[in-house]
C-alpha cells in the first residue's frame, strides 16, 4: 500500500510556484495504479519523492504502513524503473539484475539463481551477457524491469516505462507488466502521460494537474 | 548545382577565417620544423641535460596528472550532482587558477610555503627549490583544468543509473563506486591527459617556486628558456619541438576517448 499525505514540494529560489501542492492520494495493496498528468505536470517529482531521492518540502510518505519520509531510498521496498530503463553503463544484463541482491550482501549461489529466475520472468534469459549498448528500447525495459523485481519489492513505481519504445513494444510491455503485477502481487504506481497507455493499464487511474491530484477513478 | 548544394557566401567567410587561423599555427610550425636540422635536433635531443630534462619532464607531469585526477574526480563530481550554498562561489574559485598569471601562481606557492603551516609542510615534505615543488607548481594549475574536464564528463553523465542504485540498496559511495566511475573511465583518462599536457607546458610557476637549476629542477620549458636566455636557438628550437610532438601525442590521445574538454 502506498500512502501521501499533504505532499508539497516547491523549487529552490524565490517567488516559486509549488510543482506539488498538499498532494494526498492512496494505492491499496496489490493494486495496479496509474497517475496521469501533462509534462511537468510534476509526476517525476511525486515518484522521486515516493523513492527517497527528493526530500517533500511537507507531507508523508507511507508504505505498507510504514512512514519511510526520511527513510534512504534502498531501505523503503521500492523498485523503481524509470523512462529509459537507466541502465548502468558498463554492467552486464547480469550484472544489472545482480546489482541489487549483491548491494544486499545475498550468497553468490542464490544471486545466481535469483537473476537467472528474475530474467526467464520478464524474457531477458537470452541477453545475460549483453552490455546495454545495442539492446532494443523493450529490452531495455525488461531488463530495468528484472533489476527492479529481483530484490523483492513490495511497491513498484514506475516512470513513463513505454515513453521510449514503439506501439507493438508498448503491448508486449504493457501483458508483461500486467502479468507481473498479478503474480508477485506487487502494489504498482505506474506513471504516464499517455491515455492508451492508461486505459490499457490500471484499476485505479489518479490524474495529477496544477500540482494537486483532481480526479481518482476506480477502487472505489 | 541545385540550391540545397550551394554554398552560402556566410560559410565560405567562416571557413576562411577557420582556414587563415589554422595556417598561421601551420606555418609556425613548419617554420619552427625547419629552423635546424634534423641531426642538429638530435644532438641537442641527446645530449646529457636535455635527456635529464625529458625524463624528468615525464615522471613531474605523470605525478601531477595523478595527483590532479585524484582531486579533480571527486571535487568534479561534488560540483556536478550537489548544490549547496555558495556553490557559484567555489565553482568560480575552482577556475582562479586557470585565469591567474602563472608566475602569480608561482609567488603564491613560494610566500606560502615561507608561512607557519608551509613550513610545517616542509619539515615533512621539503618542496622549495626541489623536485617536489616542480610537481607541486604543475599541480596547482593542472588540477584546475582537470577538475573542469571532470565536472563536464559527469555532467554529461545522467544521476538516472546511479538513483537507480540507491534504490537497490547501495550506498552514494557505492553507487558513485560501482556505477559512475566505470561510466567516467574514458573522462577521467581524457582530464587526466589535459592535466598532463598542461603541466608539460608549465613554466612560470616552476620558475619561481622550484628554479631553474641544471641537472636538477630543469624541466623541458625551462631547457627552452635556459637555451634561449644564452642565444642558443638551435637547442632552444629543438626541445621546443619536442615538445610540441609530445603534445600532439597527447591530444590525439584525448581525442581518441571521445570526450569533450
Amino acid at each position: 500500500m502506498i500512502r501521501l499525505e499533504n505532499l508539497s514540494w516547491t523549487p529552490p529560489g524565490k517567488n516559486r510556484a509549488p510543482i506539488l501542492d498538499r498532494v494526498s492520494f492512496e494505492v491499496p495493496s496489490a493494486a495496479y495504479a496509474v497517475l496521469m498528468g501533462r509534462t511537468g505536470s510534476g509526476k517525476t517529482t511525486l515518484l522521486e519523492i515516493l523513492c527517497g531521492l527528493r526530500s517533500p518540502g511537507s507531507g508523508t510518505v507511507r508504505i505498507d504502513g510504514r512512514e519511510v519520509t526520511d527513510l534512504p531510498p534502498g531501505e523503503r521496498g521500492i523498485g523503481y524503473v524509470p523512462q529509459d530503463g537507466a541502465l548502468f553503463p558498463t554492467l552486464t544484463v547480469r550484472e544489472q539484475i545482480a546489482f541489487g541482491l549483491r548491494m544486499r550482501g545475498v550468497a553468490a549461489d542464490e544471486i545466481a539463481t535469483r537473476v537467472l529466475e528474475a530474467a526467464e520472468g520478464v524474457g531477458v534469459s537470452a541477453l545475460l551477457d549483453r552490455l546495454p549498448t545495442g539492446l532494443s528500447g523493450g529490452e531495455r525495459q525488461r531488463v530495468a524491469l528484472a533489476r527492479a523485481l529481483v530484490v523483492k519489492p513490495s511497491v513498484l513505481l514506475l516512470d513513463e516505462p513505454l515513453a521510449s519504445v514503439d506501439e507493438e513494444t508498448q503491448d508486449g510491455l504493457i501483458d508483461l507488466l500486467q502479468r507481473t503485477q498479478r503474480e508477485h502481487r506487487i502494489t504498482v504506481l505506474h506513471v504516464t502521460h499517455s491515455r492508451r497507455e492508461a486505459e490499457g493499464l490500471g484499476e485505479l487511474h489518479l490524474r495529477l494537474e496544477g500540482g494537486r491530484v483532481l480526479s481518482r477513478t476506480g477502487l472505489t | 548545382m541545385s540550391p540545397v548544394r550551394r554554398l552560402s557566401p556566410f560559410w565560405i567567410v567562416l571557413g576562411v577565417i577557420a582556414a587563415g587561423y589554422l595556417g598561421f599555427w601551420f606555418a609556425m610550425l613548419a617554420a619552427t620544423a625547419t629552423y635546424t636540422s634534423p641531426r642538429e635536433v638530435m644532438e641537442v635531443l641527446l645530449s646529457r641535460e636535455i635527456r635529464y630534462a625529458t625524463l624528468l619532464s615525464l615522471v613531474t607531469c605523470t605525478a601531477s596528472a595523478l595527483l590532479s585526477a585524484a582531486i579533480a574526480v571527486p571535487v568534479g563530481y561534488l560540483m556536478s550532482r550537489r548544490r549547496f550554498p555558495g556553490h557559484s562561489f567555489v565553482d568560480a574559485a575552482l577556475d582562479i587558477p586557470i585565469v591567474l598569471p602563472p608566475m602569480v601562481v608561482g609567488i603564491c606557492l613560494l610566500i606560502f610555503f615561507q608561512t607557519r603551516a608551509g613550513g610545517l609542510i616542509e619539515q615533512v615534505i621539503p618542496l622549495t627549490y626541489t623536485v617536489g615543488g616542480v610537481i607541486i607548481a604543475q599541480f596547482v594549475i593542472a588540477a584546475a583544468f582537470a577538475i573542469r574536464t571532470m565536472r563536464n564528463v559527469f555532467d554529461h553523465l545522467s544521476p538516472r543509473p546511479e538513483q537507480v542504485a540507491l534504490t537497490l540498496g547501495a550506498t552514494p559511495s557505492q553507487a558513485f563506486r560501482h556505477v559512475t566511475l566505470p561510466a567516467a573511465r574514458s573522462g577521467i583518462f581524457a582530464a587526466a591527459s589535459v592535466a598532463w599536457a598542461r603541466s608539460l607546458g608549465e613554466f612560470g610557476p616552476i620558475l619561481v617556486f622550484a628554479g631553474a637549476t641544471r641537472m636538477k629542477t630543469e624541466v623541458l620549458p625551462t631547457s627552452v628558456w635556459l637555451a634561449w636566455s644564452v642565444g642558443e636557438l638551435e637547442q632552444g628550437v629543438a626541445v621546443s619541438l619536442l615538445m610540441i610532438a609530445i603534445s600532439m601525442i597527447v591530444l590525439v590521445a584525448v581525442k581518441l576517448t571521445g570526450e569533450r574538454v
